[in-house]
């Protein structure tokens, strides 16, 4: 991918984004202040376990967050640039989260210049209705053409997105097509209004490896073309190593590292990630050797650990001090952050 | 054909399955007239051997879950024949027995699901749950039976103490543990894991597979392991079998299929794994088209319409599965012409 390209400039930047979930049973802070940015037509890659607040980190993007839960702090800034994705021009800043999750401006932004593709495309997509009709009517809604025109978008984005016979896969209806069909309709939804953002919820999850190999392939030749930035969400580390330039690590609702992708495999820092990629079996490594695991498991929302909320689980875990002090962002060089008291100590 | 019963070095099979079938009946309108069959697994052969592990792999609907249902008699096979070497009655055809023997065998022939939230009966106790299979086959009841519970359970990592709660109560790695407790109650001598880590995280994934590792040393298990994983399936399986469209492909023991893959298709699946390493060269392959549709399969070979070697001959005659090297077993015209990459070479 083209990493060297001129200074990019920046589409998002959360800051300080808090998400949180009000339920009978007590709040779960689902996002306890998040900050990342994501450049123009870059690749983030959002890692985690379930529970860990990657999937809500999208929905707070988008404002859909599903009640109970809130932005209750924060702010997601969307540079919005007047020329499409390839021009500098003038642009204008939004905060997202400032906006009426209902109103006509967010609207205008969710789908067109932001869109999701999620995990399932069985259950995202209705099954009443032809996937023609559906990335229709995104593209009306969003565009000024005619019924017609926007047709002819239709096929013509089913057709860049490797589905043969598009002008007859229109008029099909979800349920007709196989898994990776659907997510290949599901993508050309998502990209037809050329968004400059794409957020990827576990897209290639509930597929098999050679449609997942397709399906990333399409999504890299997509942004090579229309240079949309992709976030880039997923518990699988595999996946991240083929797709992003950044990652970022989540833990319980906290970043916990944020490191280029080389960086990430290469040099991890904190606990966590370390332990997570020894935690996976890796291919053509063949052992007798146990796989090494973290102990334990993800502590329960309601009541999460003081201090560093990975100290429960951490091989390194210093007594006294982990289990006091929360840890804070620190940058151990060439932008690579972490937040783990090994690294802020004494500075 | 005599293909892979000798797995490996020379421990009898536990488990011979030969040629076996299931095809489904398509049935349309009003007279529920058969026009036609899925199927689903036609004509597969292999066997597990004692004490080890049997990788199943494949991508959806290549028949692999239905294998091993069919191997329990959870779905009754067409035909062929299911050999298991049960402790209590010797060597059995799970196939032709009559109810009577396939209860008694299920004692030593269980089974671990893939879904750990769907698999386990909410409205029971942990205690209803492990202790049901000892109390239908009457083993334990009352206070023999609490203890039996509690020993499985803190031999799966889980306390004792949690007996009397239901499983709405516990994660998606220990509710897959509870699944484990349960197969095990009656010490069975196999158990079919169909996908037993997929539903999980990553850091669980490794502790439940550990886990596995240390039962089947422990008590002596045999599995077969049904999986799409590939990466899994080889840190797990002393041997792996290939299935494509209701039939093996391939089949050779872990490293060897590994390494130095017979058939386009294994090697087109290693190549399609997500490497976790963002510095390593990736030479993929990337298969055109979908899976073949098994009520309506492709003439010949039914991986030639995909396949990057195919020849003629490849859509005229459909390959046999025949012994290629030593303990390896292919299905594939040019098995021995063409010069495959491992998963090794395939980053090179």
């Amino acid at each position: 991918m083209a990493t060297a390209q001129k200074e990019r400039d920046l589409l998002i930047e959360v800051r300080d984004l808090k998400t949180y979930f009000f339920l009978d049973e007590g709040t779960v802070r689902a996002i306890d202040g998040v900050d990342f940015d994501i450049k123009r037509g870059q690749t983030l890659g959002v890692v985690g376990e379930s529970g860990c607040g990657k999937s809500v980190t999208g929905q707070s993007i988008l404002r859909i967050v599903p009640s109970p839960g809130r932005i209750v702090e924060g702010s997601i800034l969307f540079h919005r640039y007047s020329g499409g994705n390839g021009s500098s021009e003038a642009k204008t800043v939004i905060d997202l989260t400032k906006l009426d999750a209902m109103g006509d401006e967010i609207r205008s932004i969710r789908g067109a210049e932001i869109a999701l593709i999620f995990q399932e495309p069985m259950t995202s997509f209705s099954p009443v209705h032809t996937i023609g009709n559906q990335i229709m009517e995104a593209i009306l809604l969003h565009q000024e053409v005619t019924e017609e025109e926007a047709r002819e978008i239709a096929v013509d984005m089913l057709r860049h997105c490797g589905l043969p016979r598009a002008e007859d896969v229109i008029n099909r209806y979800p349920w007709e097509l196989s898994g990776g069909m659907r997510q290949r309709s599901m993508i050309a939804m998502a990209l037809s209004c050329q968004p400059s953002l794409l957020i990827a919820d576990e897209p290639t999850t509930a597929l098999d490896v050679t449609t997942e190999a397709q399906i990333l392939t399409l999504m890299r030749d997509l942004q090579a073309e229309m240079g949309m930035a992709i976030m880039y969400i997923t518990h699988n580390l595999g996946v991240i190593a083929e797709m992003a330039e950044e990652v970022i690590v989540m833990y319980l609702g906290k970043v916990v590292e944020r490191a280029s992708i080389d960086d990430v495999f290469h040099d991890p820092k904190h606990p966590y990630t370390r332990a997570l990629l020894r935690s996976i079996p890796k291919i053509g490594q063949k052992s007798t050797a146990k796989l090494e695991t973290i102990k334990g498991m993800v502590p329960d929302p309601y009541n999460i650990p003081s201090g560093c909320t990975f100290h429960t689980r951490c091989p390194s875990y210093m007594p006294g001090v982990c289990n006091v002090q929360e840890p804070k962002m620190v940058d151990v060089g060439n932008g690579h952050l972490v937040s783990c008291l090994l690294y802020d100590q004494g500075e | 054909m005599a293909a892979a019963n000798s797995n490996g070095n020379g421990t009898k099979p536990i488990l011979e399955v030969r040629n076996l079938k299931k095809h489904f009946p398509i049935v349309r309108g009003f007279m529920r007239r058969v026009v036609g069959y899925v199927k689903a697994v036609d004509g597969v052969t292999f066997s597990v051997p004692e004490g080890k592990t049997l990788g199943l792999v494949g991508e959806s609907g290549c028949g692999k879950t239905t294998t091993g249902r069919s191997i329990l008699r959870a779905i009754e096979p067409t035909s062929g024949e299911v050999i298991f070497r049960d402790q209590d009655l010797g060597p059995i055809d799970v196939v032709k027995a009559d109810k009577e023997t396939v209860r008694h065998m299920r004692r030593n022939m269980q089974m671990i699901f893939q879904d750990p939230y769907s698999s386990l009966n909410p409205r029971m106790t942990l205690l209803d749950i492990v202790g049901e299979p000892l109390v239908v086959n009457k083993v334990a009841r009352g206070s023999a039976l609490e203890d039996r519970v509690a020993e499985l359970l803190r031999r799966v990592g889980l306390r004792p103490e949690y007996m009397r709660r239901y499983p709405h109560a516990f994660s998606g790695g220990q509710r897959q543990r509870i699944g484990i407790a349960r197969a095990l109650a009656l010490n069975p001598q196999l158990i079919v894991c169909d996908e037993p880590v997929s539903a999980l995280d990553v850091s669980i994934q490794a502790q439940t597979l550990n886990l596995l590792e240390d039962l089947q040393e422990e008590m002596h298990l045999s599995y077969l392991f049904v999986a799409h994983d590939l990466s899994v399936v080889e840190h797990v399986s002393d041997a792996v079998a290939v299935m494509y469209v209701g039939k093996l492909v391939e089949t050779a023991e872990t490293e060897e299929l590994y390494m130095n893959p017979l058939m386009p298709y294994t090697e087109a699946l290693l190549s399609a794994v997500p490497r976790p390493d963002p510095r390593m060269e990736k030479n993929r392959i990337i298969l055109e088209g979908e899976v073949a549709d098994p009520a309506n399969p492709p003439s010949g070979c039914y991986f030639h319409p995909r396949c990057r070697y195919a020849q003629a001959l490849c859509s005229q005659e459909e390959p046999a599965l025949r012994e290629v090297r030593k303990d390896h077993f292919v299905a594939c015209h040019f098995a021995e012409e063409l010069s495959l990459r491992g998963v090794v070479e395939l980053t090179k």
